[in-house]
């Protein structure tokens, strides 16, 4: 380098093509050059609609209308809005009870599939199922299980001399939330289930051979050792469930619209209601970045954990 | 694209589309006595090579496809042109327009609803020599046409009519409570509702976020009562005797006449319902009735099921609401002049008769010309299906319709009023209370 750099010197200033090359030997430019591309279809992709997204929430922007800027007048109105903290007590209802139990059951499942028997393969396929399937389409076999006159459920329940009426599934408000909760919790148990498992297979077998010399019970090696070692693993998968089931859409759009009566609206519905059926875009985005907050404390954590597995 | 071409010349036009002579048209004609006025078409000098990229509306009967494309066909023959139509649900077809006028970019047609070209008509071309030149030709719009078409003295959109509901009923259940004909008042609706009810045959409305069913359902009931969300000053006017009148009469039509869970109803629900034999009244297009005819396992149901108009309530006057279709033209379309040829040659005789009469009445026109055609008389069941558009207010009656109204509607304000008091026992203070905030957001 040192001699070529002598060279240019006594010659002039470098060509063109000679100061490429020696950027190009630069570790940090040739870093810079490498993720320059994935980085341009992120800011494209993902900051570009999130920054507008941020912006269009301080305007009132209506479809077709030039929007102007307005402050915080749409999150003034929606803190004043009944509907808005109808939605926002849903969202929390809908993410908390379903993340939980999701969990349980993902534990539960992901135990019990870690052990030898027979067929072990084919039913770690078949909990799979749910999650491979399309939302809208497992969104609308539960539209019909919980259909108001044809819900096989109710049906299976009056036959077997169990009830004598159908269940109004989705017409009573908390019915309506649970069914939804129910919906979601069979979707996502087999993201619990599957992750889980592949992090119960990393434990090695003879910290529960010790365990169990030592006269330790299963409940007590699970507690001791399962629990502890699966921790970081556990953490991420529910911070990733949540924010999926926070952030969540489709089952409630096409199970309930978010009826009745705004019972089972939450923030991806009500957004989606009031920017696109209604017009609204400032605040349907508005609604949209109330989720923000949430969201980054998820990822925040997301990432601290990914680390610590680094 | 700059170089335009006068390709259809006024006497073109009336050469191909046999728009000319009044007395040569009625020879032909299927309309019973109705002169067709001898008007000239506007001269519209179509582009060259136009292609019309359509989005419309998947049609909910074989007929209007099949003529829809035919007519698209015929006229692309005509022009030159080419006509491409990209159908959608038709819930879809609202956000996808609302998108497609937002960043200016899209369809040159839109086949849309309601509030639509009110919401953005900045972005649409007058279409003000269309209309007008149908309107005399076809005997006149019927009223709300000119509701939703207009802005401001203009036409931004072309009224192609509406998908309209009416009462779907089993005759032989109303006859055997006792009545010869479905009853026209809301009183007598009710009343027969509820001895249906008592007969093991429960009425079934949907209460739930039903785009069509359920607030077309709603608000005619609301206005039947003589309520209204605002005043034609816009200011708001739910928190009136009349809506508590109207909430008392539809929570006794839900107590002890309704099926359970129509508070969870979506648009296809009556439907099922209907042909599963689980109720005996609702409202609906006249789909029912044709998903029914035909099919030997529904022949039973076919056979039974009639028509009747939704009811009239104290407000002593038709107060119906339906879907309303209107095309509109977006100002970034490179074709306006053929876009507006293409509208205007849709809706002449040669093209719109077969195509109305194809859809079998579920398609009502807003020209009153075409309620002389032959579709609405030949089965009889068709009948009450060609006072739709006639018979019908406009979203966000009585103030004018726009964003507010639009969002009052996409909302489900009244739908949830309603459901509020029926099916969550919320009292009617707190449920008018919580629409009359939930209207006063939009109309500020």
């Amino acid at each position: 380098m040192d001699a070529v750099g002598a060279t240019e010197q006594d010659f002039g200033p470098p060509s063109l093509r000679k100061r490429l090359s020696s950027a190009l030997e630069n570790p940090t430019f040739l870093g810079f050059l490498f993720v320059a591309p994935a980085e341009l279809l992120l800011l494209i992709f993902l900051a570009y609609p999130l920054l507008l997204g941020l912006w269009l929430g301080l305007t009132d922007t209506i479809v077709g209308r030039e929007g102007h800027y307005i402050g915080l007048e749409n999150y003034i109105s929606l803190v004043h809005d009944a509907s808005f903290w109808l939605t926002v007590f849903n969202t929390f209802l809908y993410t908390i009870v379903a993340v939980f139990l999701k969990l349980v059951l993902g534990v539960g499942l992901a135990v019990v599939l870690n052990r030898d028997f027979k067929g072990k393969g084919l039913m770690r396929a078949i909990v799979l199922l749910p999650w491979i399937i399309p939302t809208a389409l497992s969104a609308i076999c539960f539209w019909w299980l919980y259909d108001s006159t044809f819900s096989g459920i109710s049906w299976t329940l009056i036959k077997l001399g169990l009830m004598d009426h159908r269940i109004n599934f989705l017409g009573d408000a908390w019915n309506a939330r649970f069914s939804l909760i129910a919906a979601n919790i069979w979707r996502g148990v087999p993201f619990f289930t599957i992750g889980l498992l592949a992090g119960l297979q990393t434990i090695n077998p003879d910290l529960y051979e010790a365990a169990e010399i030592d006269g330790a019970g299963s409940w007590a090696r699970f507690r001791k050792i399962t629990l502890p070692l699966l921790m970081p693993l556990l953490t991420v998968v529910t911070v990733f469930s949540t924010i999926w089931t926070f952030a969540d859409f489709q089952l409630v759009w096409v199970i309930t619209r978010g009826g009745p009566a705004g019972a089972t609206h939450i923030f991806g519905t009500l957004s989606f209601q009031r920017a696109m059926s209604g017009g609204h875009f400032g605040e349907g985005a508005a609604i949209s970045n109330f989720m923000l907050p949430i969201l980054v404390a998820c990822v925040l954590i997301a990432f601290i954990f990914l680390r610590k597995e680094d | 694209m700059g170089e335009k071409h006068k390709n259809i010349s006024r006497r073109d036009f009336i050469k191909t589309t046999g728009a000319g002579l009044a007395g040569a048209a009625l020879l032909s004609s299927p309309f019973k006595g109705r002169a067709i006025a001898a008007v000239s078409p506007p001269d519209f000098a179509v582009e060259k090579n136009p292609v019309l990229r359509v989005l419309r509306w998947s049609p909910f009967v074989k007929g209007d496809g099949v003529f829809w494309e035919k007519n698209s066909r015929k006229w692309e023959k005509v022009t030159g042109g080419k006509v491409i139509t990209e159908y959608l649900s038709w819930e879809d077809v609202r956000p996808k327009a609302a998108m497609e006028a937002a960043v200016g970019a899209g369809h040159d047609l839109i086949s849309g609803w309601h509030d639509d070209p009110h919401i953005y008509p900045a972005k649409l071309h007058d279409v003000s020599d269309v209309c007008e030149y149908l309107g005399k030709k076809y005997g006149g719009w019927e009223d709300v046409c000119f509701k939703y078409g207009m802005k401001d003295g203009r036409w931004i959109a072309v009224p192609m009519g509406g998908p309209g509901q009416e009462i779907v009923y089993r005759k032989s259940w109303v006859n055997e409570a006792g009545y010869d004909k479905f009853p026209t008042d809301v009183q007598g609706f009710i009343k027969v509702s509820k001895k249906l009810k008592s007969m093991g045959h429960p009425v079934g409305f949907a209460m739930g976020h039903a785009v069509g069913d359920g607030n077309n359902w709603v608000h005619t009931w609301l206005w039947a009562f003589g309520a209204k969300t605002v005043n034609k000053d816009g200011s708001v006017a739910i928190n009136s005797p009349e809506t508590r009148n109207a909430l008392e009469g539809m929570k006794e039509l839900y107590d002890d006449a309704m099926i359970a869970g129509v508070a969870s109803w979506l648009d296809p629900h009556n439907n099922k319902a209907y042909l599963a034999n689980q109720i005996s009244v609702t409202n609906n297009g006249i789909s029912i009735y044709y998903a029914a005819k035909g099919k030997p396992h529904w022949a039973e149901i076919a056979k039974d099921t009639y028509h009747a108009t939704l009811p009239v309530g104290p407000a002593g006057k038709p107060t119906e609401l339906h879907l309303f279709n209107q095309v509109f033209i977006f100002k970034h379309t490179p074709f306006p002049n053929a876009a507006k040829h293409y509208i205007m040659f849709m809706l002449e005789e040669e093209q719109c008769a077969p195509w109305t009469n194809a859809m079998r009445g579920y398609v009502t026109p807003g020209l009153k010309a075409y309620r002389d055609l032959p579709v609405w008389t030949e089965d009889p069941k068709h009948t009450p299906y060609r006072e739709c558009i006639r018979n019908m207010l406009w979203n966000g009656y009585e103030g004018s319709i726009g964003p507010e109204s639009a969002a009052v509607m996409a909302e489900y304000v009244v739908v949830d009023l309603f459901a509020n008091v029926c099916a969550r026992g919320v009292s009617i203070k707190k449920a008018i209370a919580g629409a009359e905030k939930a209207i006063a957001r939009y109309y500020k």
